[in-house]
């Protein structure tokens, strides 16, 4: 309170970041590209949001732009498909998107933390509209295939056993004097009191079926109004199959800082930022080019290419410098002139496997039947989760939801499916969850990203190891040539990373172009 | 008897230090990664793990870059190339070494070079990955 009377609010805020308070990702605002020499050229390889992103910046600072992309979209991994959207993959198995107007699955990215900041400050800059995107939702259901007879349960009565029974086992061995050594008379009182808030014990330190337990846990009969409005408490279940259930892992999940509240998405779909960031910068795009060689030598940088628009013939293009924001699992594959360091660093960086399943049903049963409003309801089975719609509750008709979302072993083995075996695959699995699954289906899509033709993958996957080696390297502007990217950041497989990792290589290039680094 | 995921099992053997599942796919949820396939059945092996990339014809595919084609592919011809590559990736290609065991790599890599038109006539064997294993990368955290 002291420095905020003596110094005004952006003290405060100063002061509060320094502290840990207010801290976001590592953003501080638009990157400050003053004193760019006019006709100065910057080659931006990828229309994703790094590149955009930096082609935007650079563009504003005075610099002379052009962006060379592989689709013939502007967007990158992100992007949304929608009905009559097309989608080939590698392989050549095709889908047609049949959802229903409004309805959409976003294939990549879904979600955005509030503490991604780089990507918000920009969703405010160009006007994307956002909504909450429901993380937690304590009626969705947890699985495990082994546990409870293979039935899901709700998140609230596990979140609220599990914290029962933890708490009661904490305080008995504090009154059993077990936790002598670390815990002091005065700490034990704290710590008694606190075991009885969170796990809901009573007097006796013990966590029982109760009204007071059932406030947190639901009714068996919900509280009511009229002569007949008293509830009835629920059950919890027994201590050991809530310990074994391991179902407490989503619990632990969703407190991680990336899942915490509040989280958002772009109203109508994610590439609603990804349109953003074209609207201002699709005008220096060209779409359709394939590159193949980055070269540069002390004056430019040259990138060849084979021009799509034109029955793939040879082109290329120069400028004085480079930003490639181009995946590694393609750029591994590219010639790219560079120092023995960075050409090790683009060798070392492997692409996660992911799949992803839109399911359209023709009403929201889990709203309507089952009061489930957003959120992700998860399971032990290879789809690992289902997301139900974070927009548009209550409305009457089709609606879709992400029928499983999957990395590591499971991904792998969707991917080999056809996109049917997927859908199909999905309905089997989900069903566990809802038996309306079968008479609800309308249609399906069923995306793998290790089939993606443009990336080849998901989203960089670092070892600790590659880390330690390649990083920098990766990071370093070379010559004339920088590299930009979730690959490039330590937010690896979020936006955010794209958004960093740009804002970063464009200020390093920008002081560099200006002879200030 | 299954737990909710090999991942939680392996944070549990590692110790609480490893808890919460955070991780540097961090929208990728590295802790919802299903359980890695049992089989030491070569075909199955390949449907399971291989196939998502190299296609269920083993010919891979091109768009902006190349899954390469595992029929017809002369760098199969030593068996310790395909076996490298399973056990530590390259470029785009993630490492299987710590996924599969030395049988598991074994009986994949028999596999591949028995089909899709390759006709290799010497098997490898669990022994022969063990020795080619060299130390595994760790997954961020």
């Amino acid at each position: 309170m002291r420095i905020g009377a003596a110094a005004g609010s952006v003290a405060v805020y100063q002061a509060m970041t320094r502290l840990g308070h207010a801290a976001g990702t590592d953003f501080r605002g638009s990157p400050d590209l003053s004193g760019a020499k006019k006709g100065t050229t910057v080659l931006v390889l990828g229309a994703g949001l790094a590149g955009m992103l930096a082609a935007y910046e650079l563009r504003k600072a005075g610099y002379s732009v052009r962006v060379l992309e592989y689709q013939n979209r502007s967007g990158g991994r992100n992007f949304t498909l929608r009905g009559g959207d097309t989608l080939t993959e590698l392989g050549g198995a095709t889908q047609h998107v049949k959802f229903a107007p409004g309805n959409y699955i976003n294939p990549g990215p879904w979600r955005i933390p509030y503490h991604h900041q780089g990507l918000l400050h920009y969703c405010k800059l160009f006007g994307v509209q956002l909504e909450p995107f429901i993380q937690v939702n304590h009626n969705a259901l947890l699985h495990n295939s082994d546990s409870f007879g293979g039935k899901p349960q709700r998140y609230r009565d596990i979140m609220t056993d599990f914290s029962g029974y933890t708490a009661e086992l904490v305080a008995k061995s504090v009154n059993q004097n077990k936790l002598d050594q670390p815990v002091t008379e005065d700490e034990k009182q704290d710590l008694l009191a606190a075991m009885r808030g969170w796990g809901l014990l009573d007097k006796n330190y013990n966590y029982v079926k109760s009204d007071f337990t059932s406030l947190r846990r639901g009714f068996d009969k919900p509280q009511g109004g009229g002569p007949d409005g008293a509830p009835t408490p629920s059950t919890p279940f027994s201590r050991h199959d809530i310990m074994k259930s391991g179902l407490w892992e989503w619990l632990s999940f969703n407190m991680t800082y990336d899942m915490q509240t509040t989280m958002f998405q772009p109203v109508g779909g994610m590439d609603m930022i990804g349109k953003g960031f074209a609207k201002q910068v699709n005008d220096l795009v060209t779409h359709n080019i394939k590159v193949t060689k980055i070269a540069q030598d002390g004056s430019g940088v040259t990138v060849s290419y084979l021009d799509n628009n034109k029955g793939g013939a040879p082109g290329e293009a120069k400028a004085d410098w480079c930003v490639c924001t181009i995946p590694l699992s393609i750029l591994s594959e590219i010639e790219v002139q560079a120092g023995a360091p960075m050409k090790a660093a683009i060798q070392a960086v492997p692409y996660a496997s992911s799949v992803k399943i839109g399911l359209e049903f023709k009403r929201r049963f889990w709203e309507q039947d089952e009061q489930i409003y957003g959120g992700i309801s998860f399971t032990n089975q290879p789809i690992s989760q289902i997301s139900y719609p974070s927009t548009r509750y209550f409305t009457e008709g089709p609606a879709v939801l992400l029928g499983g979302y999957m990395f590591g072993p499971a991904a792998y083995a969707f991917a080999g499916m056809t996109p049917e075996e997927r859908v199909q695959e999905a309905l089997k699995q989900g069903s566990v969850f809802h038996p309306q699954y079968g008479s609800e289906f309308s249609n399906g899509v069923g995306v793998a990203w290790s089939r993606m033709p443009w990336s080849l993958g998901c989203c960089s996957m670092w070892s600790e190891q590659a880390r330690k080696a390649h990083y920098k390297a990766l990071t370093e502007i070379d010559g004339r040539l920088v590299l930009a990217g979730e690959h490039a950041s330590y937010i690896g497989c979020w936006q955010e990373g794209a958004i960093l990792s740009s804002v970063s290589a464009i200020t390093r290039l920008h002081q560099r172009a200006i002879g200030a680094a | 008897m299954r737990r909710p995921s090999r991942t939680l099992l392996a944070f549990l053997l590692a110790g609480p230090a490893m808890l919460p599942g955070r991780a540097a796919l961090a929208d990728a949820a590295a802790n919802i990664a299903g359980e890695a396939t049992h089989s030491t059945d070569g075909a199955e092996i390949y449907r399971q793990v291989c196939q998502g990339c190299h296609m269920q014809n083993g010919k891979g595919g091109t768009g902006a870059g190349t899954i390469p084609a595992l029929a017809g592919n002369p760098k199969l011809a030593s068996a310790s190339y395909p076996v490298f590559m399973v056990l530590n990736g390259r470029g785009g290609m993630p490492w299987f070494g710590t996924m599969l065991n030395d049988a598991q790599v074994a009986s994949v890599v028999n596999y591949v070079r028995t089909h899709f038109g390759n006709h290799y006539t010497d098997s490898v064997k669990p022994e022969d990955v063990a020795q080619q294993r060299g130390p595994a990368p760790t997954m961020e955290k």
